[in-house]
């Protein structure tokens, strides 16, 4: 989605601090710091158990703070309960109330809040023309798609005119093309809403294409908090970038502010690294490859053993003799090297980052 | 229903080709045949293990003085009994009984259940040892602890309705039962979050969201706490109150007709049957419309 943030945000901000919760021994959440702007949408990305879904419920009062607070448009709410923090909230599973028609479930956050039937009705109606399904007004939740449903839980979450809007991997049970489409849909009217968002997910693609700004989290901890782009090119550790994204992890030499990898420089994201052995992570769309007919053996030639077909793009594992790598592709430039073709092989020299030897293997 | 679906299966089968067919099941024709057949014999078998009993109290009382001969006397005697106390009034003590012991059980067991569900998860385990444990307790056993604090009570010169106490007690590990099956069909955590989140306090969440959602349990519940009130005789009995069963006892034993014995509890389980028939019924039309 290529929508840009709309700058004229009415959105309240929303602050944690220190934020701690644990499970027996488990600590889910390890004194967490989140700041999510006016309007923002921030997408909070780990592997499960990283504490993305307790820092949501944390903000929605589902569960309770050991330590820390939150404060929404300046207001501390870490002791209010759930139902007087007025935040709108999608879940992972269907939470849609079976026993209530699509429009009834869009109207009961305003039914509680006293509003009159005319009005609720209209503003049901309203919300459910936002997400497309005013047809669908009179249906029950089982009459309706998984996809429907989620739409409509949006809806309901939305109806209520919440100060935030938190999503728990709202998309992880819908199929691939309805996932992509509703994240689109989510993200638009977000913009048009203009509603500060937290959304959880363990989809590294999802998490990219949806937010402002996206944290990835790491046991309870915050590893990086940036932009998709940023996190992307230029992740803040090793975990981050294996997280999100594929990486190729080579040998290399750092000295200098460059680290040299089977003969080529490259430049550090972090030119601080002390001069060693590392191993370097390299994304395979920096990887770049040609047909070679010379037979040439050197550190950057080997033979094409795989391809796998990802649409406009393919990724091509390419074995080197003593490693494989993985390099992408445009599928066009793909087909002309079948498996078995010998191609040699460019790194760009985009900014790569590196792990000592030894905590890349402590990791494994 | 047996016996309907074998042929729909083979239509089937014939529509989409055999490895369609396969599919549902993961089973061949031939076992699926096989798998029929057993369901044909356990339903006889357990179907004459039930009606024959039935069927023989039945005839036993239509029969007349002299073997070979019929007679409705037996039939006739139920309601010519003068009492103390007529029938009548028995049916509609054993009625109120039914009424108010499904109510109390209702009102008790249902919000404490969700209650447990939503809040105190720990808890659930000793909720169910507790409804499960009259199960274990017989009924005279259950009526020698229970003599005692019916004697206070008789001071009082209460009526027979006292009976609930022991009713909610008998019916509760059924009814317990059939509620939970009910409410571990609902997805009561998130709903109940969805609905917080809304701006729902536990009280809307508990009859607005959860309850519901679960009415067939509760009917169930109801149809089987009615039924075992219905059917009660030892509590009763050994406390020396009087219901619809320990009148229809006393009418056979003061009869000199042995056939009235049978004729009265027939009725009592005609009477059962078209009373929860009726509640199923009614059931059913309040269900009518949603999913």
């Amino acid at each position: 989605m290529t929508v840009e943030p709309d700058r004229t945000r009415t959105g309240v901000e929303v602050q944690m601090q220190g934020l701690s919760r644990s499970y027996g021994t488990v600590r889910a959440l390890d004194n967490l710091d989140l700041t999510v702007q006016a309007g923002e949408l921030i997408a909070l990305l780990g592997p499960s158990g990283c504490g993305k879904t307790t820092t949501l419920r944390l903000v929605a009062g589902l569960e309770d703070a050991e330590s820390g607070t939150i404060s929404v448009g300046g207001r501390d709410i870490t002791r209010l309960p759930a139902n007087k923090r007025d935040m709108g909230m999608v879940f992972q599973a269907y939470s849609l109330f079976p026993h209530m028609t699509v429009q009834q479930n869009v109207a009961f956050g305003l039914r509680l809040r006293g509003m009159g039937t005319a009005a609720r009705n209209k503003r049901a109606v309203e919300m459910l023309e936002l997400v497309e399904l005013a047809t669908q007004a009179d249906r029950y939740p089982h009459q309706i798609s998984g996809g429907q449903q989620q739409r409509v839980a949006l809806a309901r979450a939305l109806a209520i005119e919440p100060q935030v809007l938190l999503l728990d991997e709202p998309l992880s049970a819908l199929d691939a093309k309805v996932r992509a489409q509703l994240r689109d849909q989510i993200r638009r009217i977000q913009l048009e809403v203009g509603i500060t968002t937290l959304f959880v997910t363990h989809d590294q693609e999802e998490a990219l294409a949806i937010a402002d700004r996206v944290g990835v989290m790491r046991a309870g901890r915050l590893e990086q908090l940036a932009s998709p782009t940023e996190v992307y090119s230029r992740p803040a550790s090793a975990f981050v970038a294996e997280f999100v994204g594929l990486s190729n992890k080579l040998a290399g030499t750092v000295s200098g502010s460059t680290v040299t990898v089977r003969g080529q420089e490259l430049p550090l994201v972090d030119t601080s690294t002390p001069a060693g052995s590392v191993t370097a992570l390299v994304r395979p769309e920096a990887v770049t490859l040609a047909s070679d007919s010379t037979g040439d053996s050197g550190p950057l030639s080997g033979t094409v053993i795989a391809t796998t077909f990802l649409g406009a793009t393919s990724r091509i594992t390419v074995d080197l003799g003593d490693t494989t790598i993985l390099a992408q592709l445009g599928t066009s430039e793909a087909t002309e090297l079948p498996a078995g073709s010998r191609v040699t092989l460019t790194i760009r020299p985009d900014p790569v980052l590196v792990s000592a030897v030894e905590t890349a293997a402590s990791e494994e | 229903m047996a016996a309907l679906n074998q042929p729909l299966a083979d239509l089937a089968a014939d529509l989409t080709g055999p490895a369609a067919a396969r599919r549902p099941s993961g089973l061949r024709a031939s076992q699926r045949r096989r798998l029929n057949a057993f369901r044909y014999v356990a339903f006889i078998v357990f179907g004459l293990f039930f009606l024959l009993p039935l069927f023989a109290m039945v005839r036993f009382s239509f029969e007349g003085a002299k073997p070979g001969t019929w007679s409705v006397a037996a039939w006739t005697q139920i309601v010519s009994y003068p009492g103390p106390p007529p029938l009548l009034s028995s049916i509609e003590i054993t009625l109120e009984l039914a009424a108010i012991s499904s109510a109390v059980m209702l009102l008790l067991v249902v919000p404490t259940m969700i209650w447990i569900r939503l809040r105190v998860q720990w808890f659930s385990k000793v909720m169910e040892f507790i409804c499960l444990l009259p199960l274990t307790i017989p009924a005279i056993v259950l009526v020698v602890g229970l003599a005692p604090i019916y004697n206070k009570i008789e001071r009082y010169n209460v009526s027979a309705l006292m009976l609930f106490w022991a009713y909610v007690i008998l019916a509760l590990p059924y009814a317990y039962r059939a509620l939970a099956a009910g409410l571990a069909a609902v997805d009561a955590k998130t709903l109940s979050e969805a609905a917080r989140g809304l701006g729902a306090r536990w009280p809307t969440v508990m009859f607005r969201v959860i309850v519901p959602n679960m009415w067939q349990a509760i009917l169930n519940s109801l149809l089987l706490t009615v039924a075992l009130v219905l059917g009660e005789f030892t509590v009763a009995y050994l406390l020396s109150y009087v219901n619809l069963q320990t009148n229809l006892f006393e009418i056979s034993r003061s009869s000199e007709n042995a056939g009235v014995l049978f004729s009265a509890s027939a009725a009592t389980l005609l009477f059962a049957f078209a009373l929860l028939l009726i509640l199923s019924y009614v059931g059913r039309r309040l269900r009518r419309g949603r999913p």
